[in-house]
This record gives C-alpha cells, structure tokens and sequence, in this order.
C-alpha cells in the first residue's frame, strides 16, 4: 500500500483559460493576416470570433460534465495548433484568383470532429469495453488499411496510392486505420503479452522471442511492405509498422522484439530500395523521394516541392516574413503535406518551432497519461496512441525540413483534409479518457492495515 | 509496463530534439546558401521588386525605380534609354543584371552592409526600405554630344579626365536600350533579350570597354613612350626605308604614309605614322621593354572594375618579325578604347595614369554619403619629362601630322590617328586618341571605330575619327 494516494486537480478552470489564450491566439492571427494582405479587418471577423471562442467553451463544458479529470493540456494545445492550421490554410486560399474557400471547409471538418470527440466522451465515457473487441477490430483496421488496393475506390494521387475516393468525396482510410489498429494492438497484446514475453534464444545478449510467437509480427510486417509496395508509401508504411513494434515492446518488455522489428523494417525498406534502384518500375516513386531528399538540386524540376519548401524556410528565417507576407503558394500542397514549410515561411523559425515544441506537449501529456494509466490496455492504448502521434509529426515535418526523405502524410490538426483531422481528434478524446480514468480518484477502501501497526514486543516471561 | 513507455519517451522526445535542431541549421547554416540560390523565385520576386536607389549623371537620373501597379511594386527605367546602357547596364528578372547596376546592387537595393542601421531603422518605424543613390562620372553633354557624333557608325568614344581619372563619356554604338530587358511582363522582356543577344550587330557589347581590338598605329604612343624611356630622344633618328623584309620572313612591311625620309627622328615618324621607323624601334628596344611600358599604362591588367572591363593585352611571347608588328599595334597586340583613353590620359597627365573610374559617390536615401571616390594614381608610367616630350610629339602630330582634323583653336591638342586591320577581307578599324589641355585642366579622348569604309591608311582613320575627338575636347574644355 502507497503512503499517499495522490490525488489529481481537475484543473477544468485553468483548462478554459489556456483554451480561451489558445482560441485568441488564432484570431490573432487571423486578424494580423487581413491586416497585413488588405490593411483592414476581415469584414467577418466577429463571426469568426464567435464560432472560434464559442468551440472552446463547448469543448470545456462537455469534458466537465463528462470527463472531469481528464488532462486539462490535451485541449489547449489542439486549439492552438487547429488555429495556426486554420490561418495558414486561409492565407493560401487569398494567394488563389478568385479565393478558394477550403479554410471553410476545414472549419466544418473540425466542428465534425469536435462533434466526434463529444460523442467518444459520450457514449463512451470508458476505455475498457474497447478491449473486448480485438479481432473484429484488427479485421477493420487492415481492411480499411489496405482499402486503397481495392479497384474503382482506391484512387493514386500523384504517386501514392492512399485515397479512396466514392463520389465527390476523397478520403484517406489509413488515418482512420491508424487509431482502429491501435485498438486492437493494445488488446490483443494486453491479452497476449504472458505469452509473447517468453524468451527464446539469447544473441549478443539481447533475448530473441522464440520463433513460434513471431506470427504475429510477421503478420504485420507482411501488411506494412504491403502499404510500401502497393501503395507507393513509405510514411505510412513505417507509421503502421513503428506503432505495432512499440506497442510490442512496450507490453512485453522485451527489447528484443523491438531490435527485431526495427531490422525486418529497414530490410524491408532496402529490399525494395535496392528493387528500385535496379529499375523495378513498381518502385520508381521511392527511389525519387529518396534522391530528392539526398541531392534535390541535382534535378530542379523534379524536386521543385521539397526545394521551394527549404526555399520558404530560408526565406522566412528567424522571424519569418509575417503572416499574408511571404510567398507559401510557391511550394506545392503548402495547405497540406507542405503546411509546416509555410508556417515556417511566415512565421520563422521560431513560429515552426513553436509548433514543434506543441506536438512535443500533446506527446509528453500522452505518454505521461500512459505511465499514469492503472489498466494494462489504457497503459498500452495510450502509449501506442502518443508515439503514433510522436512518429507522424517526425516524419511529416521531419520531411518537409529535409531531415527525412519526404512521404505524404499529414500534419495533425494543421494540415488540409477530413479524415486526418476527424482521426486525430478520436485520438485526442481516446487518451483524454484514458487520462480521467488515471487521474480520478480511486475510492480507496480503508481496510485495517496490520502491516503499518507498530509491532510490540511483548517480553516473554520465564514460566 | 512503465519503463519501455519511459524509454520510448526518451525515444519520442530525441525525434522532437532532431526536429528542433535540423530547423535550427536550416536557419542558420543554409538559409544564406538558400537565399542566394539562382532558382530561388522568392529572393528574385523581391529584389525585383525592391525600391533600387537612382543612378546619376550630372543631377538627372539615367536609371530610376518607378511606383507601378503590377505585381513587382517598382519598374526600373532608363529615361535616356540606349545612350546610357554600357554605363548603367541593365537590371533584368530573368538575365541578371549588369554595368553598375550589377556592381553597385546591394547599394541600389539597400541591402549593402553600408546601409545596415538605416535598415534596421525602417524596420522598426516601418518605412519601405529605400536604396542608396549612386553618382556618376558622366558628363550628360559629352555623353550625348559622343553619340551624336559618332552616329551610325559602329564604334566606341571614351572620354577621360585625365587629371582623375573619372570617365566623363562612354559611348558604343549599336547600343540597346534596357528599358527593353527591365519590363515587367517577363516573357517580353525575355524576348527582347533573346533579340538582343541573337542581334549579329552585338548591340549588347560594350565596345569601350569590355572588348579588345587591334590598335594599329595609336599603339606606336607606347613604342615612343618606351624608346623615350630607354634613353632616346624625340630627335633620334631611326631607319624608315619605304618597305623593310621582316626578320627571318619575306614579309614586306610598308608604309601607308610617306615617312619624309629613309632616315627620320623619331618625332618625324609619329607625325606621318611611320610603320617601318617604329617597326626598327621596337626591334632596337626588344619585345620586354615594349611589354614593360605598356603595362605601366595599364595594359593586361583589368581597369574600371565597377563597368566589369576586360585587360588589352600585349602578346607574352614574340619573334622577331612578330615584336616588329607588335610595335606598330599588329600581330596579337589588342586594346580597349578605355585603355587607349587611359595611355593618352598617362601622357598628358605627365606620365601618371590615374585610375579610371565612373562612380564619384554614393549616398544614403537621405543624401548623405556612404562613399566618396578619391583619385587614385597607378605607378608612374613615364617619367616627367619623358611624357612632356612625348606631349609636344603629339601635340605635332595634330599642328603638322596624320592628325590635323583635331585641331582646336585656343586648345592644347596632341593625338595620334591609327588604322588597324583584323583581317584582309574586313574593313579596317578607324582609331583616334588625344588629349587636350586648358587652363589646367586636361582630358584624353579615345574615338574607335569598327568597320570604317575608308581607305587603309592613317590619314584617312585621322579624318573620320579626329573629328569626334575635337568635338568632345571642345565641349568638356570650352
């Protein structure tokens, strides 16, 4: 029995504020972007206040009523990075003859998923029921993972083969997958990780698992080189496979699994590199991320995106250029994959690193809520939920910075498009629920604790 | 389960560390490269756009930015168009820039380190970033009296203050106008530069001082100069027979004038252009000394940087036969008419060439100077009296020889006329070189003229060049 019991604040006041300082941060920016393009307010911008400090309240009454002790950061930090997307994607719509309008599209996306976080903390309220569904969810998550291979939906946009599309409407089903796996990762290994932990053989002092139990993993490996070869994505790819390794590791412990895993990846990946080095066409796509990333200047025209991106970083510099005052629309997709390039052009250096640092926060607040956690399954859930999370931001941003080959996926709660967005915020209402059931008290029964008694000696007397 | 979360946190927050970091030198190590990177349309659009200082000639602007409504805010204009181009060059989106519009870019665009704490200033108070002004050495007069003068006819005309060495006209012909290359509409302007460049007549060339030409007799002023400094006398004598077999050929070298003699002074030979008199002068002195003397005037050497001008040249190794040609300006000997303005400037500025230069000052936006020019002297080239005498050589020349169509009353004027050939089918090259002297003051005048349709001999290169040499002494002396 611990000495104390700690008893977590719900903090739900504090929470409003940073929502409130969050909130007022984007209209901020949406006010200085008018500023800057026309000289004038937005002609809508009381509108734009009300619905964009009236979401926060929304969000800040339902997790009161419903998830008192959850994490008060998560939320903040959302608003904040939402509103910094939002402005960006605005600012690019301005650069287009006549405006486009996609900024307010993506303000209906998020108000869908603020809706869809509402209802997870609805009708869910408790992670654990999740647990019972393992394989219908693994069955799901895969199909929807690989749901892009399927002929007539599946559509290939410039090189990947990510999208589905039904009617007007595009989709990319591996953002969904991603939190769907996770699930059913986190159930399957909480119930098999006994099992999955027996050791095998000992190599260079590392315990390998023992061959029998590599099923699984295999499985796996197989779905993600899959994703690499067919649909030509290497992100997503290495997304769905880091987050099923980790979650691997982290249930049984076992660095074995994870020194596994990583080698099958990096095998996988070179096999097809070198396939495509040797001109297997399957895999033309890749070599060329790859040379962009290595030499982008040795073809100009070829690596125009990645290069005009580095070209907009440079230009913005430490302060970057302002907002409504750089040139983003140079660059590619910069409402999208290349969102990161254009908050670093316009708001420097430090505007990106800013941004960086709050996905650092999401993934701290995830992980610290994953050592909190009193369950296995909310341990794990959450864990594997914050370094997905931690693992996209790295790539995509790492991509858009020249630090990685780039690969299309998308910046969460930044970048354009539905269901990365709609993903995301299930994500956030997941580990905020894992968060209320860590930190809510725990009525503790008061039973008479012999062990803490001061003991007597009691003499013996000599009969 | 926690200690494989702490460690893939530790994991997660090293890939957070590589984020920051590799933003970090992105920043600070490539953004420089980056921004000066040719392709970069970002860097382009706005230097391209910027407010760029105006450039001067005598108070009135040759290139100004004008406030315009397009997508560059400010369209650079040449109101004089193509007179002024081989001085301001041209600032173009898609071919760079060049003249002092290249030279003096950071200047004009106010992004020179001079101009660091206005800068900073604008950007706080908020003010458009304005550019330095830069001033030059042109006299707008002569500039435009040069061109009038030297007309249709292909050819450069540099003046210089000989006393500076500030160039007063710079005239070449066919020139373009730059308004042409500067135009907003990029794809206009690309197809006007395309012209320009496929345009056989090379409008684009700056002929006065960024090409070479043989300079034929105007030369012989550095084989004289030579001999003077090697211990002859204007009145030494020397062999001029009516034609002479070069050393160890069956060249014939003739005159084109009669020499007055088989034996004349040197003084003699450079009044009626002698070619076999210098022709043994040179043989006599030897290939070094004649490299040497036409090094101290600069030859080989790149003058007036700011203008981008290329070195004449003298040729490294001779024979006989070929240092003969050399003394009189053949074989590979080939000069600028900047250089040749420069000799004439040394000798009249008793044997001192001051180094030439285009851009007086330039000021700040608020017309204070950032930069003030202060003549500068290259190393002696001549002693005193050497390049007095030498003067008074050429000073005959105009009063009694090939250069009688320079004369100007009330003005001291010495010359030297020269026809060059480049190639037997080619028409000859027509060259004047003078200088002239009042109350002190003292300008050299080089006048080139490609193609001339003239007879090949000196007094015909004397009558269509001297005249515009006279011109322009009479406007920057009288």
């Amino acid at each position: 029995m611990p000495d104390s019991v700690v008893v977590y604040r719900k903090r739900r006041n504090i929470e409003l504020l940073m929502l409130l300082l969050a909130a007022g941060v984007g209209l901020a920016c949406y006010t200085a972007l008018h500023l800057n393009m026309s000289g004038a307010l937005p002609a809508n911008l009381p509108l734009v206040a009300a619905i964009w400090l009236i979401l926060p309240v929304v969000l800040n009454i339902m997790v009161r009523w419903w998830l008192p002790y959850a994490d008060p950061v998560f939320l903040p930090v959302v608003i904040a990075l939402h509103g910094f997307g939002l402005v960006m994607i605005h600012r690019i719509d301005l650069i287009n003859d006549p405006v486009t309008h996609d900024a307010e599209r993506q303000l209906l996306w998020a108000v869908l998923g603020i809706m869809l976080f509402i209802m997870v903390l609805v009708l869910l309220r408790d992670h654990r029921p999740l647990q019972g569904f393992t394989y219908s969810l693994f069955l799901a998550g895969m199909g929807l993972m690989l749901l892009p291979l399927l002929p007539f939906i599946g559509t290939e946009i410039y090189g990947a083969r990510i999208w589905i599309s039904v009617g007007p409407f595009s989709f990319q089903p591996a953002e969904v997958a991603k939190v769907v796996l996770t699930l059913a990762f986190a159930s399957y290994l909480v119930e098999k990780r006994d099992v999955l932990a027996l050791a095998g053989k000992r190599i260079l002092g590392i315990d390998l698992p023992r061959a029998r139990d590599l099923g699984p993993i295999l499985l796996m490996w197989a779905a993600s080189l899959i994703v690499l070869v067919f649909q030509k994505d290497l992100g997503t790819s290495l997304l769905f496979f880091g987050l099923f390794v980790v979650m691997l590791y982290v249930s049984t412990e076992r660095p074995g699994w994870a020194i596994l895993g990583a080698l099958l990846f990096i095998g996988g990946a070179l096999a097809v590199y070198f396939m495509a080095e040797a001109g297997v066409d399957q895999f033309s796509h890749i070599t060329r991320r790859f040379s962009s990333w290595l030499d982008p200047f040795s073809d100009f025209d070829g690596n125009r995106q990645v290069i005009n991106a580095q070209f907009g970083l440079a230009w913005g510099g430490l302060l970057g250029t302002g907002l409504g005052m750089g040139r983003p629309g140079l660059t590619t997709f910069a409402k999208s994959d290349m969102i990161a390039a254009a908050i670093g052009e316009e708001l420097g250096i430090v505007g990106l690193l800013a941004v960086i640092v709050l996905y650092g926060v999401i993934v701290a607040r995830g992980l610290r809520t994953a050592l909190a956690a009193k369950d296995d399954f909310g341990k794990l859930l959450a864990a594997g939920l914050s370094f997905t999370f931690a693992l996209q931001v790295f790539i995509i941003i790492g991509g858009v910075t020249r630090l990685l080959p780039l690969t299309g996926l998308t910046t969460p709660f930044m970048s354009q498009g539905g269901s990365s967005l709609i993903a995301n915020w299930v994500i956030i209402a997941l580990l905020m629920v894992v968060s209320h059931h860590a930190r809510k008290p725990v009525a503790v029964a008061t039973s008479a604790d012999l062990a803490g008694d001061t003991t007597q000696i009691v003499s013996r007397t000599s009969s | 389960m926690n200690v494989p979360i702490r460690r893939i946190a530790v994991v997660a927050m090293i890939m957070f560390l590589a984020l920051l970091i590799n933003v970090t030198q992105v920043a600070v190590f490539q953004a420089p490269g980056l921004n000066a990177h040719p392709m970069n349309r970002r860097a382009r659009d706005a230097e391209f756009a910027q407010d760029r200082g105006p450039i001067f000639a005598g108070g009135q602007p040759i290139a100004e930015s004008v406030q315009v409504d397009s997508r560059f805010a400010y369209q650079r204009t040449y109101p004089h168009g193509a007179l002024y181009a081989p001085v301001t060059g041209y600032f173009s989106y898609d071919h760079a820039s060049v003249g002092l519009e290249a030279a003096y870019t950071e200047e004009l665009a106010g992004t020179a380190s001079s101009l660091f704490v206005r800068r900073m200033v604008d950007m706080v108070t908020g003010r458009k970033p304005q550019g330095a002004s830069v001033e030059t050495t042109i006299v707008p007069s002569a500039q435009q009296l040069a061109a009038e003068q030297l007309g249709n006819r292909k050819g450069a005309v540099v003046a210089l203050d000989a006393d500076t060495g500030a160039v007063l006209a710079m005239v070449t012909h066919p020139s373009y106008d730059p308004n042409l290359i500067a135009g907003h509409d990029i794809a206009v302007a690309d197809e006007n530069y395309r012209q320009l460049a496929d345009d056989p007549a090379r409008p684009m060339a700056n002929r006065a001082a960024r090409e070479i030409y043989p300079p034929g007799s105007v030369f012989k002023l550095v084989t004289a100069a030579a001999a003077l400094e090697n211990g002859m006398e204007p009145g030494t004598e020397v062999d001029s027979p009516e034609t002479m077999t070069l050393p160890n050929t069956n060249t014939q070298l003739g005159n084109s004038t009669n020499c007055g003699g088989t034996r004349v002074s040197i003084d003699k030979a450079l009044q009626t252009s002698c070619n076999t008199a210098f022709a043994n002068i040179g043989l006599e002195l030897g290939d070094d000394a004649l490299r040497e003397q036409a090094a101290k005037f600069g030859v080989g050497s790149e003058p007036l940087p700011d203008l981008d001008a290329v070195a004449s040249r003298f040729p490294d190794e001779v024979d006989d036969a070929q240092l003969a040609m050399s003394a009189i300006g053949q074989y590979e000997v080939a000069t600028s008419p900047l250089q040749m303005a420069m000799i004439a400037a040394g000798i009249a500025n008793d044997g001192v060439v001051m180094e030439p230069y285009v851009v007086n000052a330039v000021r700040a936006p608020n017309l204070q100077p950032l930069y003030t020019h202060q003549p500068r002297e290259m190393p002696r080239a001549m002693t005193t009296q050497n390049a007095r005498a030498l003067q008074d050589m050429m000073v005959n020349v105009v009063e009694v020889g090939t250069g009688t169509n320079a004369q100007l009353s009330g003005v001291r004027v010495g010359g030297k006329t020269g026809t060059a050939q480049s190639a037997p089918e080619r028409p000859p090259y027509a060259w004047f070189v003078a200088f002239g002297e009042l109350d002190g003051r003292t300008v050299a005048v080089a006048v080139f003229i490609e193609e001339a349709d003239i007879p090949r001999n000196d007094i015909a290169g004397g009558r269509l060049a001297a005249p515009i040499a006279r011109a322009l002494i009479q406007e920057l002396l009288l």
